[in-house]
C-alpha cells in the first residue's frame, strides 16, 4: 500500500464499478447496504461519482470494451484512494481467464491495494476485507 | 395443431430434410434461397414465436439455425440452412422479424457471416476497433 | 437517423476525459424531454462464454454457465442440463426433479424480490429497497443451507442434481416460506395500493402484443402484456407437470403490470416449493441418473427463468466437449423492447422503464442522451436518470 488516508475519522466514500461481471459480486456489494449487514454503520456509503470516492470497488474481468473506462475512472478518482478488487474475476480472471474478451485482470490495468477473492465473496468477507484495510491504514 | 403436419403442408417443396428428434424438437433443412419465405410462413402465417438464431462453422460449410417456439404445443422448430464456406452470406431477415437484427450483427462479428440488406451490420458485442477478419467463434482461427 | 449516427463523433459533455469518446450502453435520441429513438450497444458484459464452452468438458460447462448471470444463476445450468438431456433422451429421477424445481423457484423469489427493491430504489422508495432486500436474506440463507452458497449454487449436473435436500433442513425451509408469505403480502399491498406509485407506473412504458411478438420478448415482460407463455406450462420439464400453479398475466403492458406479475408470481413459487417438499419429505430416491458419454447430435433445452425463457442449444460430435453451444438469455430479446417502450416517453421515466424489463442492472450503467433537434450530445449516467426519476415521484406525491 503506497498511500495513507489521513482523515480516517470521516466516512469512507465508495464508488463501485463493474468491468464485465455476472453481477453477483455487484449484488453482494449492494447487499452490504441492506439491514442485515448495514455497512453504513461503519460510516461507509456509496457515491455516484469517482471524483468523490475514497475507495474504488471493482468487479468483473474488465473485458476489452471496458478497459479504457476503468483506467479513466481511476484517473478521475481523487487521490489518495484505495482500489479494492472484489471477486475471482477481478483478482485473476476467474473462469473467464482464457476467453478472447479478457482485458484484465484488474491489477494489469490499475494498481490494486486489496484483493477480496470469492465467487462471489460473501458480504461478511467484503466487510472483513475493508476493515482489515482500515486497520492497516492506521 | 399438429406442428409437423402443418409445416409439411405449408412449406411443402421447400423442405429438403426433416429431422424429428422427439415430439417437441423438429429440425427442418431448407435452401438458402427459400429461408425468407419459410420464416415468413412460420413467423407470420403460423404465428410462431421468434426465439433466436445460431450460427456454427462446419468442416465444409457454415450453418444457421433459426429457432421458433410453437408455445401452445410446446414445440421448438429449428430451420436449418447451409452457407458457402468461402463466402458465407444470406439475406437479412429483419424485414420479417425486427428483433433478429441483433443476432445477425452478432453472427457477423463472431463468425463472419454476411447478412445482405441488414440496416446496420456494425459491431454489437466487440469493440469497434476489433481486428478485421478475426472471427472469434470460428474454429480455424483459434485452433 | 442513420446520418445522425454517422455524425456521432462529438465531444461528450460531462465529467469524462474530453478527448476520449465514450461508447455508451444506450443511446437515447430526444426531442426536448421526449424520447424519439433508442439504440442498444451491448458488449460490456460479453465474456466469450460460448467460445469458452467449446473448450470445456460437458460437466465443466455447467459451472461456466452458472456465471453468465449472478441473479438467475441457476437458470442457465437448468436450461443447459435440459438441453443435454434432450440430446441424450435421458430422464432425471423424480426426487432430482423436485429438487430442481425447489431451487428454481427459490431463485425466482429472490430474483423478483431483488427487482422490487431496485425498482423502489429508482423511484425514490428506499424503504421498499430495504424491506425487499431484508426479506430476501432468509431466502439466501436457505440456499446456503441446501447448497452451501448464497449464489452460484452448483446444484445441477447432467442427469440430476449434485446434492440432496436433507430431511433435517426441511422444517427450517418450511418456516422461512411461511414467514415469507406474510411479508410478501405486506410488501405487495404496500407497492400496489400506493397512489403515487400507481400514478408513476401506470401507463408508462407500454408494450403491445405486437411489440412483444416483433422482439420475441418473454417472461413477465410478455405476460404483463397479456401473452401467457410460460415454459413451465407449455413445454414442462423437471417436476412442473406434477405441480399445481397459475401463470400470472396482466393486460396493460405497462410497468405497473410488470410489477403486478412479478409480485404475484412469488406467491405461486411458494406454493410450488411447498408442494415439492410434500412430495419428497420422508421419502428416499435417487437424485441423479447415470450419464456416461454424450453421443453425436443436437439438443435444445429451456427453462422459465425469472426474466423469461432461457434457451440453450448444443451440438455434439461425440467427443467430450461441445462443438457449439448457443446461449440465449431472456434479456437478449427483452432489452430491445426499449425501442418500443421508451419512444414517446419522457426522460425521467426512462430509468423505471429500463428497470421494468429487469435486465442485469449493471448493464444499464451508462446512457447517452442525444438531442435530435440540436444534434448536441449530453452524457447522463444512470445515477442521474435515477435522480430525475425520483424527482418526478416527489412531484407527483406533492400533487396527490
Amino acid at each position: 500500500m503506497s498511500l495513507k488516508i489521513k482523515a480516517l475519522k470521516k466516512s469512507l466514500w465508495v464508488y463501485h464499478m463493474s468491468g464485465g461481471s455476472c453481477n453477483n459480486c455487484d449484488i453482494e456489494i449492494l447487499a452490504c447496504l441492506d439491514p442485515r449487514f448495514d455497512i453504513e454503520r461503519f460510516g461507509m456509503t456509496l457515491v455516484g461519482s469517482p471524483r468523490h470516492a475514497d475507495v474504488l470497488l471493482c468487479t468483473g474481468i474488465i473485458n476489452k470494451k471496458c478497459v479504457e473506462r476503468v483506467k479513466e475512472v481511476y484517473a478521475q478518482t481523487a487521490k489518495p484512494c484505495v482500489v479494492v478488487s472484489i471477486g475471482a474475476c477481478s483478482c485473476s480472471g476467474g473462469i473467464f481467464r482464457d476467453g478472447y474478451q479478457m482485458g484484465g485482470p484488474l491489477d494489469k490495468l490499475i494498481p490494486v491495494d486489496v484483493y477480496i477473492p470469492g465467487c462471489p465473496p460473501k458480504p461478511e468477507a467484503m466487510i472483513a476485507g475493508i476493515l482489515k484495510l482500515l486497520e492497516k491504514l492506521k | 395443431m399438429n406442428v409437423l403436419d402443418t409445416l409439411k403442408e405449408k412449406l411443402g417443396g421447400s423442405i429438403k430434410e426433416i429431422k424429428v428428434h422427439n415430439a417437441k424438437r423438429i429440425y427442418i433443412t431448407v435452401d438458402r434461397a427459400d429461408v425468407k419465405k419459410c420464416l415468413k410462413t412460420i413467423f407470420r402465417d403460423l404465428d410462431a414465436r421468434y426465439i433466436v438464431a445460431s450460427g456454427v462453422e462446419n468442416f465444409d460449410s457454415f450453418e444457421i439455425l433459426y429457432h421458433f417456439g410453437f408455445d401452445v404445443e410446446g414445440t421448438v422448430v429449428s430451420v436449418r440452412t447451409c452457407l458457402d464456406r468461402e463466402k458465407p452470406e444470406i439475406e437479412s431477415m429483419t424485414s420479417i422479424i425486427p428483433g433478429i437484427s441483433y443476432i445477425e450483427r452478432e453472427m457477423k462479428e463472431l463468425l463472419g457471416i454476411h447478412f445482405t440488406g441488414h440496416p446496420g451490420l456494425t459491431h454489437f458485442l466487440l469493440r469497434d476497433d476489433w481486428e478485421e477478419g478475426n472471427y472469434p467463434l470460428r474454429k480455424a482461427e483459434n485452433g | 437517423m442513420a446520418e445522425e449516427k454517422k455524425k456521432k463523433v462529438i465531444v461528450p459533455i460531462g465529467p469524462y476525459h474530453p478527448l476520449l469518446e465514450e461508447p455508451e450502453f444506450f443511446a437515447l435520441y430526444c426531442d426536448g424531454e421526449k424520447v424519439v429513438d433508442v439504440d442498444w450497444q451491448a458488449g460490456y458484459n460479453h465474456r466469450a462464454i460460448e467460445k469458452l464452452s467449446e473448450g470445456k468438458h460437458w460437466d465443466q460447462v455447467t459451472f461456466l454457465v452458472e456465471r453468465i448471470c449472478g441473479i438467475c444463476s441457476t437458470s442457465h445450468p437448468f436450461a443447459y442440463c435440459n438441453c443435454v438431456e434432450d440430446l441424450l433422451g435421458t430422464s432425471v429421477p423424480e426426487r432430482g426433479r423436485y429438487i430442481r424445481c425447489i431451487v428454481g423457484e427459490l431463485e425466482r423469489i429472490h430474483s423478483h424480490l431483488l427487482w422490487v427493491g431496485l425498482a423502489g430504489h429508482f423511484l425514490g422508495y428506499n424503504t421498499v429497497f430495504m424491506w425487499a432486500w431484508k426479506y430476501r436474506e432468509p431466502v439466501l440463507d436457505m440456499f446456503e443451507i441446501i447448497t452451501g452458497n448464497r449464489n452460484h449454487y452448483a446444484m445441477f449436473k447432467i442427469g440430476g442434481v449434485r446434492r440432496n435436500i436433507e430431511e433435517e433442513d426441511m422444517p427450517a425451509l418450511r418456516k422461512v416460506l411461511k414467514g415469507l408469505k406474510a411479508q410478501l403480502e405486506m410488501l405487495t399491498h404496500a407497492v400496489l395500493d400506493d397512489p403515487v406509485l400507481g400514478a408513476r407506473l401506470k401507463g408508462v412504458g407500454v408494450l403491445t402484443k405486437e411489440h412483444i411478438k416483433n422482439f420475441g420478448a418473454v417472461g413477465p415482460v410478455a405476460r404483463a402484456s397479456g401473452i401467457g407463455g410460460d415454459i413451465r406450462k407449455d413445454d414442462p420439464y423437471a417436476a412442473y407437470p406434477m405441480l399445481d400453479f397459475k401463470v400470472i398475466t396482466a393486460d396493460h403492458g405497462d410497468v405497473f403490470d410488470k410489477a403486478v406479475v412479478r409480485l404475484l408470481e412469488m406467491f405461486e413459487s411458494i406454493k410450488m416449493i411447498e408442494q415439492s417438499l410434500d412430495a419428497i419429505e420422508g421419502k428416499g430416491g435417487d437424485i441423479q441418473a447415470e450419464v456416461r458419454e454424450i453421443p453425436p447430435g443436437e439438443g435444445i433445452g429451456r427453462h422459465e427463468a425469472p426474466r423469461g425463457e432461457c434457451f440453450h442449444y448444443v451440438k455434439s460430435d461425440g467427443t467430450n466437449r461441445p462443438v457449439r453451444h448457443k446461449i440465449r438469455a431472456p434479456s437478449y430479446t427483452n432489452i430491445p423492447t426499449f425501442k418500443a417502450s421508451c419512444i414517446g416517453q419522457m426522460i425521467p421515466d426512462v430509468a423505471i422503464i429500463l428497470a421494468g424489463v429487469d435486465p442485469c442492472y449493471c448493464c444499464t450503467e451508462r446512457v447517452a442522451v442525444y438531442d435530435a433537434g440540436s444534434r448536441k450530445k449530453q452524457m447522463y449516467d444512470f445515477n442521474q436518470l435515477v435522480k430525475m426519476s425520483r424527482q418526478k415521484t416527489e412531484k407527483i406525491r406533492k400533487e396527490i
